[in-house]
C-alpha cells in the first residue's frame, strides 16, 4: 500500500508545531500502525531528517504507552484497540492518514506526538490506593470472601491501562471515566470500602486541579477506550462523591 | 581472584530465611529518615521495593525510563503468579514449590533462595488481595487457580490474562501513595546511565533527563537495581520496545560479577514473526497450554498443503495429527516445562512440520477444549441431547471467559480467529533467567548496590517455570531486600547525606557525556535499529535455542565486527540536549552488542545441556538435554576485566541438601 501521512510535527513544549506531510511506501497489511511508523522514521534517519518522536512501549496493548490520535479518534478507526494493536490492514491504497497528539491542557506536548501525562500519575497519587504497609502479616487472602460478581466488576474496571484516550475523545477534555475505573475498583472491594469517600473527595479534587473539564455524559470516553472501560464508573463514581459528601464523617 | 561468598545462612533449609531475619542488622526508624536508597526501574521488583522501603521509612528515589512506573514490562505478564497456598487441596506445599522450582530450573538455580522464594509466596498473595488486586474468584467468593507448567498441582493465583497488569497496578498504587507522602521522589522518563562507586561502594548514579538531556548526579547510601532482563538483546523479544540491559551492564562494569548469562528462555507459545518489518513478538500466554493442543501434521505432504494455503487445518483428520508433546512427554502432555516445549516445535519444524508461510509454526488447538467445556455447560443448565452447535456455543462461552483477551489481541495481529480455527504459535525470547549475581541478602559484588527480580540471576537456574516471574519479583521487592538491606545500611547510619559534589561523581558524570558525544559524532551511514537487528540474527540464530562450540565462536567473532562497525558508521539525528529517542537507543545497543558477546562466552565455557541452555553436543539419543553435575553444578559469575570476550569466570559451586539431583524427565 501507498499512504500520504499528514503528522504534528513540534519541537518543543513552548514552539509552535504544525502538520507535515510525509508519503510512504510498500506498507504491508499485516505491520501494526507503529511498525510503519518505525519504517518511515528510519527513512527520516537516512536522510538524515529528525524522527517523529511518539510514545510507544510494550506494543501489546497493555503498557497504555501508546498515543496517537488518528484521523480524529484516540487509536485511530478500530474500537477497543491501542494504536499499537491497529494493523495497517485497517487501512486502504492511497489514503491519506492524519497524526496528532492527544489533546487536552491537562496533558501539554512535550514533542511531535509525545504528551505529558503526569496528571494521571498525581490523580491517583491523591488516593487510588488501599493504605496498607506490605508486612506480609494481613489477614489470609481468602479470609474475606468477595462475591465473583463484585470480583469481576472491580477488575473489569481495573483494566484501565491509562493511555489517556477518554480524555483525548472529550470535548471537554474531561478524565472522568480514568477516575471512576480506579473509584470503582476499590469501592466495590471490601479492602478498599473503608476509605471509599476520602478517596473519591481527594481524587476528584486533584482531578479538578489538573485542568481536566467536566463531564457531559456524551459516551465518546466509553467508545474510544482501548479496554472498553463502561460508563457504569462514572455513575458509581458519581454516587460514591454524592454518599460522600453528604455523610462526610464516614 | 576474589572468593565469591553467597552468605547463605546456616541451619535446615526451612529454617535459614526465619534465622537470618531474627539474626540480621536492623536499622531503627529514626535512623532510616536518614538513610537514601535509590531504586532503578519500577516493574514489580523495583516498584515493591520503592513502596516498602519507603513505607519503612527510608527516603527513596525511583526512576523509571518510561512516562509513568505504571508502564514498566511487568504489565503485560499474563498467565499468573504461583503460591504454594493449596487452597485447591491437591497436595500443594512450600516444599512442593521449590522443588518443582528447583527441578524446573535443572538444577542450576541456589536451593537456600529457592526456598526462601517459595516460603514468603503465600504471603505475596495476602499481601496484593489487601492492596486491592482483583484476582479471580470463584463463585463462593474464594480465589480461584489455575495449573502451569512442569508441575501437577493447581497453584496460579490470576486475573484473566493480566495478571502482571494487576499486580503492577497493586505495586503502584502503593508507591503512589508513597509518592503522596513524600516519602518516594519518582523520576519518570529518566535513564540510569552509570552507577557511582565512592570508596568502592555504590554511593549514587548518574542519570539522563529524557525529556531535556540533561545528564543529572543522585547520591545515595544504596542503589538497587530493578531494571529486568535482557531479552532484547536478540532484537525481537517478547519484551518490551524499551527493555534493555544497561543499568545492569553498566553496574557488571563497575564490578558487579554477571551471572550464568546464557541462561535465556525461548517461550514456546508467542505468536510467529509475520514479515521484516516486525519489531516485537507477542506471547500467547503458557495458560493457554491448559486447554490448547499442540500438533504439527503427521504427513509432510499435509503440511506443505497447509503452508500453501491448499487444506485448511480444521480439515484434517484426527489420525493424520501428531500431537508430539503428548506423544513425547505422557506424563506432562502440553504442559511440559518451557525450554522442552520449545526444543519440541523447533525439531518439528527443522523436520520439515511447521505449518505457515516460513514453516515455524506449530497449531495450538482449542476445538477439543470447546467440546469439553460444551458438554459440562450443557449438563449444568440443564440440557438434553444438546446439538453439536449448542455444544460449541456454550464451549465457546467458557473459553471466552478464560482467555477472552489473549484470542482477541491474537486476531487483531493476526486476523485469524482462533475460536474457529487453531493458532499458529512459535517460540520466541521472553525471558533471561540470568542477571547480576547476588548473594542470599540480593547484594551485588559491589557492596551497597543490590539486584532484584529478573535483573538478578538467583532464583530460575537454567530455566524459569510459568507464573515464577512475578512472584519472583514481588518475593524480592516486597519481602526480601526491605530486610536484608538493613543490615548493610546500619552502618550507614551516622555517614549523613551523599554529596554529588565529589571527584567520584564528577569523573562519572564525564565518562557518561563524552560517550554520548562520541555517539552523536559518529555521524555514520546506518540506523540503530539496523545493527541492533543484525545483532538479534546473529544472537538467534547461533545462541538461541539450540547452540554448538563451532557456532559460539563465530558469533562472538561476528559481533565484536558488528561493535566495531556500530562505533564507526551508526548515524544519529539530534542533538543531546533533547528528546532523542534514536539517541536513547544507540546508548542501548551498544550496551547489547557487549553482553551479547558475554552470553556466547558463557555458552561456549558451558559444555552440557541445562535447561534453556541447549548444546548440540550435550542431548541423549532421544534428543532431551543431557547435565554434567560433575563438572558444572556451578552458577558462572563473570568478571568484567575491560573486554566482554575475556572477561573472568568465577564459580559458585552449587551444593543441594534439601532435593536429589536427579536427570529431570517429564516423560
Amino acid at each position: 500500500m501507498n499512504l500520504t501521512l499528514k503528522v504534528w510535527r513540534q519541537k518543543g513544549p513552548e514552539v509552535k508545531g504544525k502538520m507535515e506531510t510525509y508519503p510512504v511506501s510498500d506498507v504491508s497489511p499485516d505491520m501494526s500502525f507503529l511498525e510503519m511508523l518505525d519504517v518511515l522514521n528510519e527513512e527520516l534517519v537516512e536522510k538524515g531528517e529528525e524522527p517523529i518522536a511518539f510514545d510507544h512501549d510494550c506494543r501489546e496493548g497493555i503498557c497504555g504507552s501508546c498515543n496517537l490520535f488518528i484521523d480524529g479518534e484516540p487509536h485511530g478507526p478500530m474500537n477497543r484497540t491501542t494504536t499499537c494493536q491497529l494493523h495497517m490492514r485497517s487501512f486502504k491504497d492511497g489514503d491519506t492518514i492524519h497524526i496528532e497528539p492527544f489533546r487536552a491542557k491537562a496533558f501539554p506536548v512535550i514533542k511531535d506526538l509525545v504528551v505529558d501525562r503526569s496528571s494521571f500519575d498525581r490523580v491517583i497519587q491523591a488516593g487510588g490506593y488501599v493504605s496498607v504497609n506490605t508486612s506480609g502479616n494481613t489477614l489470609d487472602a481468602n479470609a474475606i470472601p468477595v462475591p465473583k460478581e463484585d470480583a469481576d466488576m472491580a477488575f473489569d474496571a481495573a483494566t484501565c491501562i491509562g493511555c489517556g484516550a477518554c480524555v483525548a475523545a472529550c470535548k471537554n477534555a474531561s478524565a472522568m471515566l480514568f477516575v471512576s475505573a480506579k473509584v470503582s475498583q476499590l469501592s466495590l472491594l471490601p479492602q478498599g470500602e473503608v476509605e471509599a469517600s476520602e478517596r473519591v473527595r481527594n481524587m476528584v479534587a486533584q482531578m479538578d486541579k489538573e485542568g481536566f473539564g467536566n463531564c457531559s455524559v456524551t459516551g465518546a470516553c466509553e467508545v474510544e477506550c482501548p479496554k472498553g472501560i463502561s460508563l457504569e464508573n462514572i455513575a458509581r463514581m458519581n454516587r460514591e462523591y454524592l454518599k460522600a459528601n453528604v455523610s462526610p464523617g464516614k | 581472584m576474589t572468593k565469591l561468598d553467597a552468605k547463605i545462612p546456616e541451619g535446615p533449609i526451612d529454617k535459614k530465611w526465619t534465622n537470618h531475619k531474627n539474626t540480621i542488622k536492623l536499622v531503627n526508624p529514626a535512623n532510616k529518615r536518614l538513610i537514601d536508597v535509590i531504586v532503578v526501574g519500577t516493574g514489580l521488583a523495583g516498584g515493591s521495593a520503592a513502596a516498602s522501603l519507603a513505607e519503612m521509612g527510608y527516603n527513596v528515589k525511583a526512576f523509571c525510563f518510561q512516562d509513568s512506573p505504571r508502564r514498566a514490562h511487568s504489565i503485560a505478564a499474563q498467565g499468573g503468579i504461583n503460591a504454594a497456598k493449596n487452597y485447591q487441596n491437591d497436595g500443594d506445599s512450600v516444599y512442593r514449590l521449590f522443588y518443582d522450582t528447583i527441578k524446573g530450573g535443572d538444577y542450576r538455580s541456589r536451593e537456600a533462595n529457592v526456598y526462601r522464594l517459595a516460603e514468603v509466596s503465600t504471603s505475596i498473595i495476602d499481601q496484593c488481595v489487601a492492596q486491592g488486586v482483583p484476582f479471580a474468584r470463584e463463585y463462593g467468593g474464594l480465589l480461584d487457580n489455575r495449573s502451569f507448567g512442569g508441575v501437577q498441582v493447581s497453584r496460579t493465583f490470576y486475573a484473566k490474562g493480566q495478571t502482571g497488569q494487576q499486580l503492577l497496578l497493586g505495586a503502584y498504587s502503593a508507591m503512589s501513595r508513597q509518592i503522596s507522602k513524600g516519602k518516594i521522589t519518582m523520576y519518570n522518563r529518566h535513564e540510569m546511565m552509570d552507577v557511582v562507586k565512592v570508596d568502592g561502594k555504590a554511593r549514587g548514579i548518574i542519570a539522563r533527563n529524557l525529556v531535556t538531556g540533561e545528564i543529572e548526579r543522585h547520591g545515595a547510601h544504596a542503589v538497587v537495581i530493578c531494571s529486568g532482563g535482557y531479552g532484547n538483546v536478540f532484537f525481537l523479544s517478547t519484551n518490551a520496545m524499551g527493555s534493555n540491559a544497561s543499568a545492569s551492564w553498566k553496574v557488571h562494569k563497575k564490578g558487579a560479577y554477571f551471572g550464568n548469562p546464557s541462561y535465556t528462555q525461548i517461550h514456546p507459545t508467542c505468536i510467529p514473526v509475520s514479515g521484516e518489518h516486525q519489531s516485537k513478538l507477542t506471547l500467547m500466554s503458557e495458560s493457554l497450554r491448559n486447554d490448547g493442543r499442540i500438533w504439527v501434521p503427521k504427513k509432510k505432504e499435509d503440511a506443505e498443503a497447509i503452508r500453501q494455503g491448499k487444506l485448511k487445518p480444521v480439515d484434517l483428520k484426527e489420525e493424520d495429527r501428531d500431537y508430539y508433546l503428548e506423544r513425547r512427554y505422557p506424563s506432562f502432555g502440553n504442559l511440559v516445562p518451557r525450554d522442552v516445549a520449545s526444543r519440541a516445535a523447533k525439531e518439528r519444524c527443522d523436520a520439515g512440520f511447521g505449518v505457515n508461510k516460513t514453516g515455524e509454526a506449530v497449531f495450538l488447538d482449542f476445538a477439543a477444549a470447546i467440546q469439553r467445556y460444551g458438554k459440562t455447560e450443557a449438563k449444568v443448565h440443564g440440557i438434553e441431547n444438546p446439538s453439536k452447535e449448542e455444544i460449541t456455543k456454550l464451549g465457546k462461552g467458557v473459553v471466552e471467559s478464560k482467555y477472552g483477551n489473549l484470542f482477541e489481541m491474537y486476531e487483531k495481529i493476526t486476523d485469524d480467529n482462533p475460536y474457529e480455527t487453531p493458532m499458529k504459535i512459535y517460540p520466541a525470547v521472553h525471558y533471561t533467567m540470568g542477571g547480576i549475581w547476588v548473594d542470599y541478602n540480593l547484594m551485588t559484588t559491589i557492596p551497597g548496590c543490590y539486584a532484584c527480580g529478573e535483573a538478578n540471576f538467583s532464583d530460575h537456574g537454567a530455566n524459569r517455570l510459568g507464573a515464577s516471574a512475578l512472584m519472583q519479583g514481588l518475593a524480592d521487592g516486597y519481602f526480601v531486600l526491605p530486610y536484608t538491606i538493613g543490615d548493610y545500611l546500619s552502618d550507614d547510619i551516622r555517614t549523613g547525606e551523599i554529596s554529588t559534589d565529589t571527584p567520584e561523581f564528577e569523573a562519572a558524570e564525564n565518562e557518561v557525556k563524552s560517550s554520548i558525544d562520541k555517539l552523536l559524532s559518529i555521524k555514520g551511514t546506518k540506523t540503530v535499529d539496523h545493527f541492533h537487528r543484525r545483532l538479534g540474527k546473529i544472537m538467534w540464530n547461533q545462541c538461541g535455542m539450540s547452540r554448538n562450540a563451532e557456532d559460539l565462536k563465530k558469533a562472538m567473532a561476528d559481533i565484536r565486527a558488528l561493535r566495531d562497525e556500530f562505533w564507526s558508521d551508526v548515524k544519529i539525528p539530534g542533538d543531546a540536549n533533547e528528546m532523542n529517542a534514536e539517541l536513547e537507543k544507540a546508548t542501548r545497543v551498544a550496551d547489547f552488542l557487549e553482553l551479547g558477546e558475554l552470553m556466547c562466552l558463557d555458552a561456549l565455557d558451558r559444555n552440557e545441556s541445562a535447561g534453556g541452555h541447549f548444546r548440540e553436543e550435550y542431548q541423549t539419543p532421544e534428543g532431551e538435554a543431557l547435565r554434567d553435575d560433575e563438572n558444572f553444578s556451578f552458577v558462572s559469575a563473570y568478571e568484567f576485566t575491560g573486554d566482554p570476550g575475556k572477561a573472568v569466570l568465577h564459580k559458585e559451586q552449587l551444593e543441594f541438601e534439601a532435593v536429589e539431583v536427579k536427570t529431570r524427565s517429564y516423560k
